[in-house]
């Protein structure tokens, strides 16, 4: 979707009859995403999602898995049934060495015709986008990226895909009616990481691409991976300590980098931060940054908007200190502090070092 | 060298509110701003053409006032512009927009053929990264997504040299034209307009194109018709049902308030506490 | 190739849209530069309209202009630190078509008239700063932009860039602004529903409300605050002198927070969004600091030649007129076929002196004066009279002549009888 315009209605109020051609597709897939080896933990991520729409839909979860012949990617078959799936689709191609538009596009696609889900879920990585924006506009279906919240109409047999509009400021749900498979990009982090079940199994149904490299116009011919300098982890951090606005200078974010480096936590910014340089991108919590969902998430001098709200919402724990008490964040956080996050975060950084003292001295 | 660059006019969403009591958007007085991202890829296409030579034609689907758009396009050096309105267009989604811009270029193309077509990472407002991939699938043209440098360009062969931004590294891509790239923010900086390409765009007449111009002939491709997804809900997000209990002590000392929320808070979340004990080992 | 138009017209404010719509109606070729992303664009706040100058300009403007609010009521309050003495003055003939004053936003405000001023043929380019003027000897002769080949020719220039017009600062037409001559000015606009409005402001429909405020919130400085009703926003500011901001070592952010802290005045920007913030200078110094208008090819209009009546808050409407005047000027020369000379362009000025502009700015030469020199009226009076209200008006068994007599003290107190007769006078001498 790209216009959300005020004047469409509702559409799901009269009863809708799915077409005698779409019933025929059943079942949620997955596209297993994985580069250099590597899965990529927001296809783990999905599967967990799609485990539940699968059983209030009564059908089965499916992984794709698509990559070069060999043991790694077959692995990942077995990576799918351990976070959920039943079954995985495997095609195994040296074309699919190397993610390339073209190929991955017309094995997907020709997957979806011949096996005929009615979901499918990707990830909205740089890969995930790129592939599942092509796949819908070859299959001539819907899309919805950026998903945040999935569940389905079970009358309609139609996923409700949640997602921001308006810069965030408002959440719209997306219906994807009378066309299949209804599809849905959705960010790392977003949903919760299923438990790995390394006792599951399911089966492998085998298929091939049925192309040959002469046919593909595109050639990788090199890739320069980035410099594995200790790039921040946020999306996997257990506590992160972020700093706003509210932290007035850059001289200030010491404080929020003492509470961080004294817990062995992240540090996280909000976007005026961010642009201020302060910090690098890469720290940038919310909307137009990272999703994270940490145990325990300090925020310091942030007033809670929406955008930024967006990207933490679904840590466990939530501190706010502010000296607004009307900021936003007291809406949702778990404890507040109001008061002057300068004297406030040395204070409880001095808090956590006793803290950790006395725990060290016990174990 | 033929390049078209797709632009939207967004509204600025850093200053779009809602309307506290209906939940509305309160569109009045919200400026309308080229996509930022296109930008990027406005310039990229200028680049080139200054390197290689060529016309740079700029096109963008929307409202009539989306030609401030396409004007702004003009004045930083873009050749032309072209404008496709169109009632049947209102409601369109990703796919049905898709379809009527790449009605569009095969129109352009037929005027002077398009060797490459260029859009934006993402809109502002939409946010799906769906509509360059979705123009490239219907014209068959070679999609290459997120890329960061356009390293070369061989006119001769009909080849070009691309690094393409993906999970980990920086693919370093060989494809033919025609065909579909969206760039990157970041990858360069707009030039700042000369005088005479401001005289230009204030000048210009921007061609404007309704659904038959634009050679869509099925009605029913585009607009509503045309989109798969339906908006069938638009709601502000709802609030956690309780709200931060907020530490208080006698004097609300600093340190007075940091001691008290921590017993608070590793009482209930005993979690926490392992965590925390955890870092102690 | 450089350009040449018959006349460029610097700034796209209302001064400058009243000048080049008149000279593009008449058929002059006109260039018009603003600066700014788009007209208005660096003008966010919401301001009040006076019907009757542009009305001279665009009869038909209610049919599509964005006007926010009518006004049907104005109050006058004199705050001290916890009340408010006020009058409200409130009519329903303010309710009968056609309106006299508005409300209305100035960055909707300005875009549209700009487009108004150029479906009547002007050429406007925005984004665009022009950072000098072109000289022959002592003649202007074109503009110089900030951009490359920004070289621009015309017959004639006028500047209508606002106040402290640093085009003719540079071009030694206009002195230093001094502080004693500017005031800044801050505002906000805070969101709010228009039924919340509605129900707050005891108004309906399009109905709208102006507070004008002096007295303890100004601290003692010379100015007054404001509170205006759009549509969906409230729209709330201060302006003191910029002098008076540099001795009481306050900054105008500051006074804003502090003044919607009032409790007469919190109540009624409660709940609101706070959407934009800008501040601005004013220029007060009156007649007595009005630069040259006009010389050899060039002519000033609006705020740029500090048209602006600081005691009724008019503005746009003398941007209005002045622009208006300077575009009639030339029309009349060009249709006589005589140059832009400053001998000729003399008619500017005749023009103004026949208007209520000239007329206006003479009777309201002294008042900054007065102001300045005397800050009992922004420091003093507005406690006592609060005083005197709450004294009255608190029933505690006292008798009203005995309280007559403790309000009689208190003012004398502060300040002798003589001085307030001398107050009295200079006040009325200023205005008269
Ligand atoms: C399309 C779009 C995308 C966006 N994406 C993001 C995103 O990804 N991430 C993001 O963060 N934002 C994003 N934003 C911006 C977002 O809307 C907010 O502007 C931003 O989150 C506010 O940052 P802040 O809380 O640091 O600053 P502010 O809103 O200015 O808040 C500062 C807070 O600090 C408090 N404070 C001040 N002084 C002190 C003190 N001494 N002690 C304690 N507290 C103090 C204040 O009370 C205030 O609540 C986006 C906006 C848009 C329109
Ligand atoms: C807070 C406040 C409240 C006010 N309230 C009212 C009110 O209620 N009613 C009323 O009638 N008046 C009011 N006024 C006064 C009124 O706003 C001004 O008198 C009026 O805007 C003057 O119009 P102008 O065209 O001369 O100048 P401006 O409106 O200032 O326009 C000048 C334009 O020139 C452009 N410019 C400047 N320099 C250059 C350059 N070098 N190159 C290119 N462009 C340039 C600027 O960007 C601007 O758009 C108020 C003023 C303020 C600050
Ligand atoms: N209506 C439109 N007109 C022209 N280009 C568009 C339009 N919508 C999207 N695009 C282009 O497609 C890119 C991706 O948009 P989106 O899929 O909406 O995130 C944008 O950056 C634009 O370059």
């Amino acid at each position: 979707m790209s216009e959300v315009t005020e004047t469409k209605k509702p559409a799901g109020k009269k009863r809708f009859e799915l077409s005698e051609s779409l019933k025929a597709y059943k079942g949620i897939w997955v596209f297993i995403e994985h580069e250099r080896g590597v899965i990529h933990t927001v296809s783990l991520e999905l599967l967990g999602e799609g485990r539940k729409l699968a059983d209030q839909l009564g059908v089965e979860l499916a992984g794709v898995v698509m990559g070069t012949p060999g043991e790694t990617t077959r692995s990942f078959c077995h990576e799918a049934f351990f976070h959920g799936a039943d079954l995985c689709y495997l095609v195994e191609d040296p074309l699919l060495t190397d993610y390339r538009n073209e190929p991955f596009t017309k094995g997907l696609t020709d997957l979806v015709n011949k096996y005929q889900p009615e979901i499918m879920l990707l990830g909205a990585s740089t890969l995930g986008r790129d592939l599942a924006g092509s796949v819908a506009t070859t299959l001539k279906t819907g899309l919805t990226a950026d998903c945040t919240e999935l569940n389905v109409d079970l009358d309609a047999r139609s996923l409700l895909a949640t997602r921001p509009t308006f810069g965030g400021s408002l959440l719209c749900t997306i219906q994807t009616l009378n066309y299949r498979p209804q599809m849905a990009t959705v960010r790392p982090r977003v949903m919760p990481m299923p438990e790995r079940d390394a006792s599951r199994t399911g089966r492998i149904v085998e298929d091939s691409l049925g192309m040959v490299e002469s046919a593909i116009i595109t050639k990788v011919l090199e890739f320069i991976p980035d410099e594995m300098q200790d790039k921040p982890q946020l999306p996997f951090a257990d506590i992160i300590v972020s700093g706003g606005r509210g932290m007035k200078k850059p001289e200030n974010f010491k404080l929020i980098w003492d509470l961080a480096n004294m817990l062995g936590a992240e540090v996280g910014a909000t976007r005026p931060v961010v642009q201020a340089g302060w910090v690098d991108l890469e720290r940038q919590v919310g909307q137009s940054g990272k999703t994270v969902r940490p145990k325990l998430y300090i925020a310091a001098g942030i007033s809670g908007a929406i955008q930024h709200r967006v990207g933490m919402d679904a840590s466990d724990v939530i501190i706010a200190i502010n000296n607004d008490p009307n900021a936003p964040i007291f809406d949702f956080a778990h404890y507040g502090i109001v008061g002057n996050a300068m004297t406030l975060l040395p204070a409880l950084t001095e808090a956590f070092k006793v803290h950790l003292a006395v725990a060290r001295k016990a174990g | 060298m033929h390049i078209v660059v797709c632009i939207k006019q967004v509204p600025d969403s850093a200053q779009i509110r809602v309307h506290p009591v209906t939940n509305t958007i309160m569109r009045q007085g919200v400026p309308a701003i080229v996509n930022p991202y296109d930008l990027f890829a406005l310039e990229e296409a200028l680049r080139l053409k200054d390197e290689y030579g060529g016309r740079v034609t700029v096109l963008t689907m929307g409202p009539p006032m989306a030609e401030a758009a396409l004007r702004k396009a003009i004045s930083y050096g873009a050749d032309d512009a072209i404008l496709v309105t169109d009632r049947a267009f209102a409601g369109s989604d990703t796919l049905a927009t898709s379809c009527a811009l790449a009605a569009a270029i095969g129109q352009i193309h037929k005027d002077m053929p398009v060797d490459l077509v260029f859009t934006g990472k993402q809109t502002i407002d939409g946010d799906t990264a769906q509509v360059g991939p979705g123009i490239a699938k219907r014209l068959d043209m070679q999609l290459l997504t997120y890329v960061s440098k356009v390293r070369s360009v061989d006119l001769d062969k009909h080849e070009i040299l691309v690094e393409r931004r993906s999970e980990g590294g920086v693919q370093l891509l060989k494809t033919s034209t025609p065909s579909l790239i969206t760039v990157l923010e970041g990858t360069n900086e707009m030039r700042f307009a000369t005088m005479a390409n401001m005289f230009r765009a204030s000048r210009y007449p921007v061609k404007v194109w309704n659904r038959e111009q634009a050679g869509i002939e099925d009605v029913t491709k585009v607009g509503l018709k045309g989109s798969p997804t339906v908006v069938s809900k638009v709601f502000a997000p709802t609030l956690r049902a309780v709200k931060a209990e907020i530490i208080q002590c006698e004097n609300n000392e600093p340190k007075d308030l940091a001691v008290t929320l921590l017993a608070k808070m590793f009482t209930k979340f005993p979690k926490i506490e392992q965590e925390i004990a955890k870092r102690a080992a | 190739m450089a350009e040449k138009f018959d006349v460029i017209v610097v700034g796209a404010g209302p001064s400058g849209n009243s000048a080049a719509l008149k000279l593009a109606e008449a058929g002059l070729s006109v260039l018009q530069i603003e600066r700014g992303e788009s007209p208005g664009s660096k003008n966010v706040q919401g301001a009040i309209l006076y019907s009757d100058a542009l009305e001279k300009l665009i009869p038909d403007f209610r049919d599509d202009a964005p006007l926010e609010r009518h006004v049907i009521e104005q109050r006058m309050w004199v705050l001290d630190d916890d009340s408010f003495v006020g009058t409200h003055y409130r009519s329903d003939s303010f309710n009968k078509e056609p309106y006299n004053r508005y409300t209305m936003i100035r960055s909707q405000f300005d875009k549209w008239f700009s487009e108004r001023v150029q479906k009547a043929g002007a050429l406007l380019i925005c984004e665009t700063t022009v950072s000098n003027l072109l000289l022959d000897g002592n003649r202007v002769v074109g503009i110089q932009t900030d951009r490359e080949g920004g070289e621009i020719y015309a017959d004639a220039v006028i500047l209508a860039d606002g106040v402290n017009s640093l085009l003719a600062k540079k071009a030694g037409f206009h002195p230093e602004l001094e502080p004693k001559n500017v005031a800044l000015a801050v505002k906000e606009i805070h969101f709010m529903p228009q039924e919340l409005i509605e129900q707050r402001f005891n108004v309906k429909d399009d109905e709208g409300v102006v507070i004008e405020m002096v007295g303890k919130i100004t601290k003692g400085m010379m100015g007054t605050g404001f509170l205006y009703t759009n549509r969906e926003s409230v729209t709330i500011g201060v302006g003191c002198m910029l002098s008076d901001f540099k001795k009481q070592k306050i900054t105008p952010f500051e006074l804003l927070e502090q003044m919607k802290e009032h409790p007469s005045i919190k109540p009624l920007i409660q709940g609101g969004e706070m959407k934009e913030y800008t501040a601005h200078l004013i220029p007060e110094g009156g007649y007595k600091a009005m630069p040259d208008l006009y010389g050899e090819g060039w002519m000033i209009v609006g705020d740029a030649g500090m048209f602006v009546n600081a005691v009724h808050r008019e503005g746009s409407n003398l941007a209005m007129t002045t622009g208006m005047h300077a575009a009639n000027t030339l029309i009349e020369l060009n249709a006589e076929g005589l140059p832009f000379s400053k001998a000729n362009l003399k008619r500017y000025k005749a023009k103004l002196d026949e208007s209520f502009v000239m007329k206006d700015m003479k009777k309201y030469k002294n008042m900054p004066d007065v102001f300045h020199t005397n800050p009992q009226f922004f420091n003093d009076y507005p406690e006592l009279i609060s005083n005197a209200a709450r004294t009255m008006l608190t029933v505690d068994g006292v008798d009203k002549k005995t309280k007559e007599r403790q309000i009689g003290k208190s003012f004398r107190q502060r300040r002798s009888i003589f001085g307030m007769v001398k107050d009295t006078f200079k006040l009325w001498r200023a205005f008269e």
